[in-house]
């Protein structure tokens, strides 16, 4: 039985079950195309669209337009849907989207701890880590280990703040722009900005990491 | 159901985390299947997120704690036969038996070719001003009902404080059931870590739930 919190479980080693599911999934997706529920081809549509069009390096560029710009820094963490929207060249975000900001002081953690409430059109689908027992159990009550478990020690005197996502909006932290940066493009930038910072279980690189 | 195997917010027992360098979007074709056919009857507006979610909930813990995407394969065989879409015996048969039922929304191609994700606004009108404002003091209610509900239980019966009102939205306790959008303000309400889980707890923490005004009182 494959367990969440082992990611490699996918794999090879349960062959049986991946079989087992494969025929399942196969045997309903009969079923309902058969019964004119979906479409084959619009299936295969979703699919390139989340493979290919909504990911992390949307969220990447959103942070490095707010380290350059303090102005879309203000609108973003007044209101973040329409931040995002205004701007050129960005698929219209649809969730009600609230944009929170690391400080020295404040250190912001997102979770969801009932499913996997995750903003898909700022980051993509949630990665495997996001949605195990181990992250929704424990990010609320030993957030530190949560960190330490991807290498991420804070100063002591930081506060964390976990946003739990219970509802329809969706959260997207805005990690601090690294020291030796002053002068980079957004584009430069943007390279900094991993999926793990923006969810708050890492920080955004530094330019030594990138070298 | 409320107090299920999904609300795990301060569980023991799961583990370390463990980040998958370079992870792919999905691990396996079937995966992708699962998804896209679950988005795709989703877009047919028999259910709503939280009558789907309801559905995962309902499965049997050990069911539950199986595969993320194998748990959505289980939950949408269970709702398309609960709503009546598919028959068990089609089920069964691994193949169509009878023609389907006529749908008024169906996942076409050209809706598929702009889907970012799910696209409907959760928003509503407000039909009353909102109870409680940024700064109160508030305390979540105890509450345990049978059905869905999006106050998780290690926030019931706490003291936090309002920190935004996030303005008027579909009511998931209501949606789930069928009951209509019974639209609810929400709030994001701010807990220190020590209301939750003690004087042991970590005092630089603070953890916030966004809360539907039904799931709180004064203090």
């Amino acid at each position: 039985m494959a367990d969440d919190h082992h990611p490699h479980d996918h794999g090879d080693a349960h062959g049986s079950e991946l079989s087992e599911m494969q025929l399942r999934v196969r045997a309903l997706e009969t079923i309902l195309t058969e019964k004119g529920y979906v479409d084959p081809a619009a299936l295969d549509q979703i699919i390139e669209n989340v493979e290919t069009k909504i990911g992390p390096h949307i969220g990447a560029r959103i942070v490095a337009r707010a380290w350059v710009d303090p102005e879309f820094n203000r609108q973003l963490l007044a209101d973040a849907t329409k931040a995002v929207n205004a701007l050129a060249g960005y698929d219209p975000v649809s969730a009600h989207l609230i944009a929170v900001e690391n400080t020295p002081r404040l250190h912001n953690i997102v979770v969801c701890t009932l499913c996997s409430c995750y903003p898909w059109s700022v980051l993509g689908l949630p990665p495997v880590w996001y949605k195990s027992f181990a992250y929704r159990s424990r990010a609320v009550i030993d957030p530190k280990g949560v960190l330490a478990d991807f290498g991420v020690t804070l100063p002591p005197e930081t506060e964390i703040r976990i946003w739990d996502s219970t509802a329809e909006t969706r959260f997207l932290v805005l990690p601090m722009r690294p020291a030796g940066t002053e002068g980079w493009s957004e584009e430069q930038l943007a390279r900094l900005v991993t999926r793990d910072s923006m969810v708050g279980t890492g920080l955004a690189r530094s330019p030594a990491e990138t070298a | 159901m409320t107090n299920s195997i999904h609300d795990m917010g301060g569980m023991h027992g799961f583990g370390r985390v463990e980040p998958e360098p370079n992870e792919p979007v999905f691990h396996a074709d079937w995966e992708k299947r699962v998804f896209a056919t679950r988005v795709s009857m989703g877009a047919t507006g028999l259910w709503t997120i939280d009558g789907g979610r309801a559905g995962l909930e309902n499965l049997p813990p050990l069911a539950y704690l199986r595969s993320y995407y194998a748990r959505w394969f289980d939950g949408l065989e269970r709702i398309v036969v609960a709503h009546g879409l598919v028959g068990e015996d089609e089920i069964a048969a691994g193949r169509s038996l009878r023609p389907g039922r006529r749908l008024n929304r169906k996942m076409t191609l050209d809706l598929a070719k702009n889907f970012r994700g799910p696209m409907a606004p959760f928003e509503r009108p407000a039909a009353t001003p909102a109870r409680f404002k940024a700064g109160e003091r508030v305390r979540t209610r105890n509450i345990n009902p049978a059905t869905h509900t999006r106050l998780p239980r290690y926030a019931r019966d706490k003291i936090g404080t309002i920190e935004a009102v996030r303005g008027c939205h579909v009511f998931p306790d209501s949606a789930a059931i069928g009951a209509g959008d019974n639209p609810q303000w929400l709030y994001t309400v701010v807990f220190a870590a020590r209301e939750l889980w003690g004087d042991e707890a970590d005092p630089a923490v603070r953890v916030s739930i966004e809360a539907f005004e039904p799931y709180l009182a004064p203090p």
